[in-house]
């Protein structure tokens, strides 16, 4: 289980901090898979890198993680050694290009191992077995990463980050750059991988919320460094209460929507410098409710069991 | 407007080049005036290569396109053709240079396209093209491209485009890198453009996106045609296997997927098979020399099982 109490990460520019992540609590339970959503530059990413590889140019402002009860030193890039890889492991956005090319991919995954002062034989078992749970022959532990296509180095990658039985993992834009056809066998798989509990809690980070309506069992949306909504999956897609989740999914394109049926609309303008954000609420200006009284910070309203949102705005469904 | 015909483009693999491989494989399809046509389908399916083709930046190892009934390599001033044809690509980040201000970009087509002009007017008609895409002027002009968003950025290529007076825009995964609050204002501009008579090749890998913008849909699988047709036909009354797959593929917020294995990667496709072969689970040994059949008005699909 991990718990997040009101993090916050900057990165240090010569103008000064900018708030990519502020003041963000939320929790994963054990055998959760928590979909992460946002636009680009909202935070999503930073978040998930933050919690297992913090370094300079980003840094800890505040807050505490607890996975398993258990504080992670995560400002403390040397201490997080004892974690990464064993306790939280991350799946970066371009993991495909992050085995080694000059190495075979079973020699690769030996190097690993022994950087960690793991036999590789006390885990072969492991990794054959979870070989054929992402559909890849024995045989790519004799190829060199080139010889792979991008949806069997991203099974690849995501078999060598779960080796060690993580109790986190944090999948960060995994399927963006894939097919539909291996984007859905993709989401699958870490789904599997979850509820066979090699991972305990899972973070989906991604842009895409019908990605997220297929594998997830509760969505967090955050909005400019901030936490907008979050709610099982159900109450979020089919109750959105923020205006920016409404919004998010009036703008979603599907199979069975044409423009002459129905023309979709974006949100207009764009999300606020993080440098010096606004005060109060953060979507204020592209919302369409926005009132006077969101020029103060938003508070936290319990719209149902699970359900909350950070808007003036909402009513608590009580 | 544009015309495809038996279109091949082979590159040569293997020792000593001897092996040929097919990224184009005979493709044929047409886009009329005032028409969107999306170019769907995978990575390594040839969509971008044909954009390519068309747009002059590669040449065709056989086969022909024709621009207006012309063949497009006979046409010897490629400036010419330029003004009639264009194209705007995935990353709108480094289409710019990020050392000069938005205005030069249009600027540059005064210099190139219109060099009588003078600037009172070219500022008009600039201004005019601008609020076209749905962007404020003032509110462009001047800026630096870091100080805009993609889609904002992507919208204004389109604007560069529409300042030429193009008749025929190449659109290639223009949107694939945009979030998904921009990217809808994107899609809605060409399709504004298109009902002022413009004519669009959109090429994408995502079905939802083709579906809402195209007229006419074209479904590729390593370089050929597998389906292809009136777009409300081609995903309602779909009948190809591949087609299928990905229609189930598609993640939407309606409905759950199912459990299915899906292939991924699947036997060797013999010479003069379908190229869907290797993943089809209806493939068998009668799966040779696959055509394209009209199964409806409109409606043509590439299986000898339909």
């Amino acid at each position: 289980m991990l718990e997040v109490k009101n993090l916050k990460l900057y990165y240090k520019t010569l103008k000064g901090y900018v708030k990519a992540v502020d003041d963000v609590s939320f929790t994963v339970e054990d055998g959760e898979l928590l979909g992460l959503a946002g636009e680009s530059g909202c935070g999503k990413s930073t978040l998930g890198n933050g919690i297992v590889l913090l370094k300079p140019p980003m840094y800890y402002m505040g807050g505490e993680v607890y996975l398993d009860k258990q504080k992670l030193p995560i400002e403390d890039y040397e201490k997080m050694r004892n974690f990464r890889f064993t306790k939280v492991s991350i799946i970066p956005q371009y993991a495909m290009d992050a085995l080694n090319p000059t190495r075979k991919i079973g020699k690769y995954i030996q190097e690993v191992l022994l950087s960690k002062g793991i036999e590789p034989e006390s885990v072969i078992n492991d990794l054959m077995e979870r070989l054929t749970m992402v559909n890849l022959p024995e045989r790519v532990l004799n190829m060199y990463p080139i010889e792979l296509s991008g949806g069997m180095k991203q099974r690849m990658v995501m078999v060598i980050s779960t080796l060690l039985n993580p109790s986190l993992l944090i999948a960060d834009e995994i399927t963006s750059a894939l097919d539909v056809s291996s984007q859905k066998a993709v989401c699958l798989m870490i789904k599997d991988f979850k509820d066979a509990g090699i991972v305990k809690s899972l973070i989906f980070v991604t842009h895409d919320l019908s990605v997220l309506y297929q594998i997830a069992d509760r969505i967090m949306i955050m909005y400019a460094g901030k936490i907008a909504e979050i709610g099982t999956t159900k109450q979020l897609i089919e109750n959105p209460v923020h205006p920016y989740t409404r919004m998010l999914l009036n703008s979603l394109p599907e199979v069975g929507i044409r423009y002459t049926e129905r023309l979709l609309k974006g949100i207009p303008g764009q999300p606020p410098q993080l440098l010096n954000p606004p005060t109060g609420c953060r979507f204020k200006d592209r919302c369409p409710f926005r009132g006077s009284e969101c020029d103060e910070e938003p508070p936290l309203v319990k719209v149902e069991e699970h359900h909350v949102a950070y808007c003036w705005k909402v009513k608590a469904n009580a | 407007m544009l015309e495809v015909k038996n279109l091949t483009k082979a590159y040569s693999v293997g020792p000593f080049g001897r092996e040929k491989f097919y990224a184009v494989d005979n493709v044929t399809f047409e886009v009329g005036d005032n028409e969107i046509v999306s170019l769907i389908g995978e990575s390594g399916s040839g969509k971008t290569t044909i954009g390519k083709m068309i747009l002059r930046l590669t040449k065709p190892s056989s086969g022909k396109i024709f621009f207006n009934e012309l063949d497009i390599t006979t046409i010897k001033d490629i400036k010419e053709y330029y003004r009639h044809v264009q194209g705007v690509f995935q990353d709108p980040f480094s289409s710019y240079n990020p050392i000069f201000k938005i205005d030069r970009v249009f600027e540059m087509v005064r210099e190139e396209f219109y060099p009588d002009k003078n600037q009172q007017s070219w500022r008009q008609e600039v201004a005019r093209a601008i609020e076209d895409i749905g962007l404020n002027p003032p509110e462009i002009l001047g800026k630096f491209p870091h100080q805009l968003s993609g889609g904002q950025l992507q919208r204004l290529l389109i604007a560069r485009a529409l300042l030429i007076k193009t008749k025929f825009l190449v659109a290639d995964e223009i949107i694939s890198m945009l979030d998904a609050s921009t990217r809808i204002d994107v899609l809605n501009v060409l399709i504004k453009l298109k009902e002022k008579g413009l004519s669009v090749l959109f090429i994408t890998h995502d079905l939802s996106l083709g579906y809402y913008t195209s007229d006419k849909t074209v479904i590729l699988y390593r370089g050929s045609i597998m389906e292809y047709g009136d777009t409300v036909k081609v995903f309602k009354n779909t009948q190809h296997p591949y087609t299928k797959m990905l229609l189930t593929s598609v993640p939407t917020v309606q409905q759950k997927w199912e459990k299915s294995n899906i292939s991924l990667h699947g036997r060797e496709t013999p010479k003069g098979y379908c190229k869907f072969y290797d993943r089809c689970p209806f493939g068998d040994e009668k799966c040779k020399n696959v055509e394209l059949v009209e199964v409806e008005e409109n409606h043509k699909v590439a299986c000898i099982k339909v």
